[in-house]
């Protein structure tokens, strides 16, 4: 079933608040095969100059998906899980942040068009990330593509 | 740690070789990324969407290629880094990433990037821009 553009970029979503944690930063390190003791070790940060141990360049998009309610847009818009890949997903930065801190996050469907006659749909969700003075801290772009094989292109 | 007086057009990163992607890549990357999407780590759920087994998530790979980037500069230089999916990374592949600076406008350096696999599939390309100041 084709999303509804409209429909989708009118969707709610309530801000996310997530703290970091330093053991799961720790495990997200070991995870990745990370070898740089900046990424898992405080006295290694704090040697490199950082307050505690540094958030990874994709680590926001774990911060997002660990909150239970931040794929239920996929149901409220009846995508099918077996007809969806990930298809882009970009970061921007403005400060780096650290285990310890509390981010909020706040996601938005900013678009979604049609490719290839309609047998492919691309959702476009774009999350703000800030501290909680507002402060900026990141933009995460996420690029959902659904495959409609009935449609023949 | 690269110091940035070296950097110019056409530098290209050390490359990043990964360990073959096992199982245990995609179960240990499942719980520490919190992407427990079934389809990476239960043989079962991948057949019933129609592939022949498991396959590592994207983020796993996007996260490799994040590393190539923090072994290059610290990570505060980074001021943007995008991918696009291009192809599954398949258990037992071995991704290779690698980067090459393309271009260096106002102390900026704009960076491709790309994982292939052994058997010269690109898995993702993408960019990154990085401060020199």
């Amino acid at each position: 079933m084709h999303i509804d553009p409209e429909k989708a970029k009118a969707l709610p979503f309530r801000p996310i608040e997530a703290e970091i944690e330093r053991g799961r930063l720790r495990f997200f390190a070991k995870a990745i095969g990370q070898r740089d003791p900046v990424y898992s070790d405080v006295e290694a940060a704090r040697r490199a100059g950082h307050p505690d141990l540094p958030v990874p360049p994709t680590f926001f998009f774990s911060l997002e998906i660990d909150d239970p309610g931040s794929l239920s847009f996929l149901a409220e818009l009846d995508i099918d899980l077996g007809r969806i890949l990930h298809g882009e997903q970009s970061f921007t930065y403005h400060s780096l942040a650290y285990a310890g801190e509390t981010l909020m996050l706040q996601p938005k469907i900013t678009d979604v068009y049609s490719k290839k006659g309609g047998a492919l749909q691309f959702l476009v969700k774009r999350t703000d990330i800030t501290r909680l003075t507002g402060e900026p801290v990141a933009e995460a772009t996420f690029s959902l593509a659904i495959s409609h094989p009935e449609v023949r292109a | 740690m690269t110091t940035t007086t070296e950097i110019a057009v056409g530098t290209e990163l050390p490359p990043l070789r990964i360990e073959p992607i096992s199982r245990a890549t995609l179960a240990l990357f499942a719980g520490a990324s919190g992407d427990h999407m079934p389809i990476h780590i239960d043989s079962d759920a991948a057949k019933k969407f129609g592939y022949d087994d498991v396959f590592a998530q994207g983020m796993l790979s996007m996260a490799y290629l994040g590393r190539l980037l923090t072994d290059w500069v610290p990570q505060h230089k980074i001021r943007s880094y995008r991918v696009r999916f291009t192809a599954v990374t398949p258990l037992y592949a071995e991704p290779t990433c690698t980067g090459r600076v393309t271009d260096i406008t106002d102390g900026v350096a704009t960076l491709e990037l790309t994982v292939t696999l052994a058997d010269g599939t690109v898995t993702l390309r993408g960019d990154a821009t990085v401060d020199l100041s």
